[in-house]
């Protein structure tokens, strides 16, 4: 029996396995990949981002459960950063987590800082959880970083989860976050300020670009479940509209380019540092850069200048 | 870039920090849970007043190389069998399960004897704990 | 000599302090005991009028086991019971809920019903004795079966006396035994305090407590800052739901931690006085003294015991308790020396309780108030444990409040830095633990420890589900019910709760109606 198989099967401690295969990038990944290639695409897969605190555990549970009570198989990727110092993560997603048992699979991913690492992993971890029969998948982020914003291209349905009584709401809005909401939550709706975030929020959305979707922005009390059913059927609504209009752009097609340019990338890197070891240029150059002698962008480009020619 | 063993080597070991049972007391979790992360490891921790089968559940699906429990209650002659009895129902005979927390050296004694490779009182210092959660997971 | 010194809580302290270190205005500072602003004390003459009451911590097994142990301790002279209650009793779960399994009687007593209760208080004439009963999410429930007992004993509300610890604030912040979600928490907490103020006038209705703060690792300045904020969080939360501030402070009374760090203690409880006062009569406007005069319950540290040559442990005790009565602690509570292995054995206890009594009889310590004051020291610590706590004030009150944030996790993260500082000291050895990291004695011998009998849960088990049987169920439904709708349209909540104790509806059913109104609590994972 191959891994492959065992999680078409539905067997949850294979596509665990497959998680850390994935995860880590191992070769057998390769194998997995194409045993389970067919049985991908299906699910709506749901982003969830928002500052540290906005209380996106708790709205991930609720839509989780949301979602299970309407006959979906949910499944939940949280990731969280990994210190920049050990490279160790603490995981504490589930602390939020009902007791759902076996009803809910959810893998917990640290970010592991290095290039492009999660933005890698997390594509396959999706299809691997369709694979095993998940229709709905919540993918859940700190809105810290860019990679995190990238892991969000993955995403059907971004949604971006605030709260009201942070002064610096407005600047977040602004720092890149607008664009890449399909919904946008604001959480807590009981504390004061919640009306007047909705109203700033819904202003500023007003002046961009008009679009066929346009976001809208939904007033929630996770911790009670209040707003939590307009919330799933606004994903739902999405993920309706952006099937009806091509222009939107479907994940699917955005995914396949994202492979293609990483499946490149990894390629050209590849093959260019094989180059330049055969040619002893690579350590010296390591060496350089090391010792602040040669810029590192410079230093590429002396490395790249030969495929470009 | 290329060679699972050498990337097996260097991934981060997974452990799973669990609290089961009632009591609150989460002090000695937390602690050893970031000395864990701060020792490079990825720590799941499913927080307070878990049932041993949502431990055991959480074990599974994050795919984890180590168990460690911590216990205050003394409770921990109930729960500590229910989890290691759920691993091996579940085939997951592999994952290593240490035991934090007041457990008296008769106890102790009992539940190394049922499988749980480590117990640890009051006392101990985190390094040793990260050390021996090193070794039992590279073991694994 | 010139090396830098700090105390447990990290505040430097100099190799000597002379007059020109430390500034204070006798009448505006500290003034006489039982002088505004009580920094020196509460009352004038302290334990020259009234020893502390030496209050002993007890309960474990069934409600009789329990019950035999409060009468020993009355023989030996104890002046005030105290009750642990187990885990499943402490969280709202009948001894036969799945939850519960295995956990029945381990760190205290199981009660279900009132026929435990009943039990439990068997010869007990609750009209002269004190009870205090440690018990926060499920709080209400425990104190209206206290009170059908009492209407048993005949003896009428007015005359009973006790302490509720009911402080669910610091379940958030630091104990994590809490049911219900923060809001509807703190309704219940008012609604009892509501209900004693007009019906148990002699009751202690909060006892707001800074022991598991500590507990949990914060330093000392962390735990008198959260947990006079916590105090002032339920003022305020009083005043609100329409209540003369005068009219329940008096009843509000705190819980110490007693570590080791001696003058640092002292220090804290003094400054804790002159803060409360304070606070209360210029922001809270309150006009009886009572309401100015923080009084509190000391323990000492559970987390300073160490499993290594416990018999050390005594030592430790002793210090820590001694700090708490120079500091003017109202009552004490002395841990046993085995108390870091298992819930203690008599011998333990009896050591614990013998240690106040050398204190009280012996040392003298007892003889003149506030011995301490005017220390160039103490007086310095004081002012600058004051001045700490006033910066944790202006913080929270900048993030809105407690509940802000409990919800934001910042006292958790607070406690869980310091917590982990703290371990890491210890780990490097920059702080030595006799027998720990220090003084280490190979081999040592295990001392013999208190055993549950698992036979005790079964018991338990067939004792509630007995009750549920003999019981009138149409009366439970209907009691029931009564406290689903109040729960719902916000009236008291303590009147229906008492019916539905009298008709023997057990803890964890009345918990589970609550639940289905006012929903369950997880937290964030704060590390």
């Amino acid at each position: 029996m191959s891994l492959g198989s065992d999680i078409l099967r539905g067997d949850r401690r294979a596509l665990a396995r497959a998680l850390t295969i994935v995860e880590n990038q191992l070769p057998e990944a390769e194998e997995i990949v194409r045993e389970i290639a067919g049985h991908t695409g299906r699910a709506i897969v749901v982003g969830i981002t928002g500052a540290p605190g906005v209380g996106k555990s708790t709205l991930v549970d609720r839509l989780a459960g949301h979602f299970l009570a309407l006959g979906r198989q949910v499944g939940i990727l949280a990731v969280d950063p990994s210190s920049p110092f050990s490279g160790g993560a603490l995981l504490g997603d589930r602390v939020r987590m009902e007791g759902r048992g076996s009803g809910v699979f959810m893998r917990s991913l640290a970010a592991r800082g290095h290039l492009g690492g999660l933005a890698r992993a997390t594509p396959r971890a999706i299809q691997l959880l369709e694979a095993a029969g998940k229709d709905l998948i919540l993918l859940e982020t700190v809105g810290a970083g860019q990679s995190e914003v990238d892991v969000m291209g993955y995403a059907d349905t971004t949604l971006v989860v605030v709260v009201p009584g942070l002064g610096d709401d407005v600047q977040a809005f602004k720092a890149g976050i607008l664009e890449i909401g399909d919904v946008f939550v604001v959480n807590k709706a009981d504390r004061p300020g919640a009306d007047q975030t909705a109203r700033e929020l819904r202003q500023m959305l007003s002046l961009g670009p008009h679009k066929p979707w346009q976001p809208p922005v939904l007033s929630a009390q996770a911790q009670s479940g209040a707003g939590i059913a307009e919330i799933g059927q606004a994903i739902l609504d999405h993920k309706a509209s952006s099937e009806r209009d091509p222009e939107v752009g479907t994940r699917h097609v955005r995914e396949a380019e994202r492979f293609l340019r990483q499946a490149l990338a990894d390629r050209l890197v590849e093959a260019a540092v094989r180059r330049a070891k055969a040619a002893g240029r690579w350590l010296p150059l390591v060496e350089d850069v090391a010792r602040r002698r040669k810029d590192p962008v410079w230093a590429a480009k002396e490395l790249a200048g030969g495929e470009e020619r | 870039m290329t060679g699972s063993s050498e990337e097996k080597a260097t991934r981060p070991i997974r452990v799973l920090v669990g609290k089961p049972g009632l009591d609150g007391h989460d002090r000695g979790a937390k602690v050893v849970a970031r000395a864990l992360r701060d020792a490079g490891m990825e720590v799941i921790y499913t927080g307070l007043h878990q049932t041993p089968e949502e431990i055991v559940e959480a074990a599974l699906q994050e795919d984890v190389d180590v168990v460690g429990l911590s216990i205050l209650s003394g409770a921990h002659n109930t729960l500590v069998p229910r989890v290691i009895e759920l691993l091996r129902t579940q085939g997951m005979d592999d994952v290593q399960v240490m035991v934090g927390g007041i457990i008296p050296e008769e106890d102790a004694q009992a539940l190394r004897q049922l499988g749980v490779v480590a117990v640890f009182g009051p006392g101990t210092e985190t390094e040793e704990i990260v050390r021996f959660t090193r070794s039992c997971a590279r073991g694994a | 000599m010139a090396e830098r010194r700090e105390t447990l809580s990290w505040l430097e302290v100099q190799r000597l302090y002379r007059p020109r270190d430390v500034q204070v205005d006798y009448d505006r500072d500290l003034a006489d005991p039982g002088e505004y602003p009580y920094t020196r004390g509460i009352h004038p003459g302290m334990y020259r009028e009234r020893l502390w009451t030496m209050r002993q911590f007890a309960g474990f097994g069934t409600a009789k086991e329990t019950n035999e142990r409060f009468h020993y301790l009355l023989r030996q002279g104890q002046t005030g019971l105290s009750t642990a209650f187990d885990m499943p009793t402490l969280m709202g779960y009948d001894s036969d809920d799945p939850h519960a399994l295995g956990e029945v009687g381990r760190e205290g007593v199981a009660i279900d019903s009132l026929r435990d209760m009943e039990r439990l208080f068997a010869g007990i004439p609750l009209g002269e004795v004190s009870t205090s009963m440690t018990i926060n999410g499920p709080a209400i429930i425990l104190f209206a079966m206290y009170l059908a007992v009492a209407e048993r004993q005949g003896v009428p509300w007015e005359k009973v006396r006790g302490t509720l610890q009911a402080d669910i604030l610091k379940e958030y912040i630091a104990q994590k035994e809490y049911i219900f979600p923060p809001k509807p928490s703190m309704r219940l907490i008012v609604d009892m305090m509501e209900f004693a103020a007009r019906e148990v006038v002699q009751w202690n209705t909060i006892s707001i407590s800074g022991y598991h703060i500590r507990e949990a690792g914060s330093t000392a300045v962390q735990e008198l800052a959260f947990t006079l904020a916590d105090g002032f969080a339920y003022v305020e939360a009083g005043i609100a739901r329409g209540m003369d501030v005068d009219s329940f402070a008096p009843r509000l009374s705190f819980f110490f931690n007693a570590h080791m760090d001696f003058f640092e203690e002292i220090a804290k409880y003094r400054a804790a006085r002159r803060i409360w006062a304070r606070r209360m009569r210029e922001k809270y406007g309150a006009k009886n003294p009572r309401s100015w005069m923080l009084r509190f319950h000391t323990q000492t540290a559970g987390c300073s015991l160490t499993a290594q040559q416990p018999d050390v442990n005594i030592i430790r005790t002793a210090y820590e308790a001694m700090a708490g009565v120079l500091g003017g602690t109202q009552s004490l509570h002395t841990n046993s020396m085995d108390e870091v292995l298992s819930l203690p054995t008599e011998k333990a206890v009896t050591i614990a309780l013998r240690t106040q009594q050398v204190l009280a009889y012996e040392t003298g310590v007892a003889g003149t108030v506030d011995p301490l004051a005017g220390s160039y020291f103490i007086e310095d610590l004081t002012n600058r444990m004051e001045a700490a706590a006033e910066e944790y004030f202006q913080r929270i009150d900048a993030m809105g409040g407690v509940l802000a944030g409990i919800e934001n996790g910042f006292f958790q993260r607070e406690i869980a830095d310091a917590a982990y500082r703290y371990q890491l000291e210890v780990d490097r050895k920059e702080r030595i633990i006799v027998g720990v990291n220090g003084f280490i004695e190979p081999d040592e011998e295990p001392i013999p420890t208190l055993k549950i009998d698992p036979a005790l849960e079964r018991a338990q088990v067939l004792t509630v589900q007995q009750v549920r049987a003999e019981r009138d169920p149409a009366a439970v439904e209907q009691a029931l019910a009564a406290v689903r709708a109040a729960a719902v349209d916000g009236s008291n909540l303590m009147p229906p709760i008492l019916d539905a104790v009298r008709a023997y509806a057990t803890e964890g059913e009345i918990v589970q109606t609550m639940k289905t109104v006012f929903g369950s609590y997880r937290e964030a994972a704060v590390f």
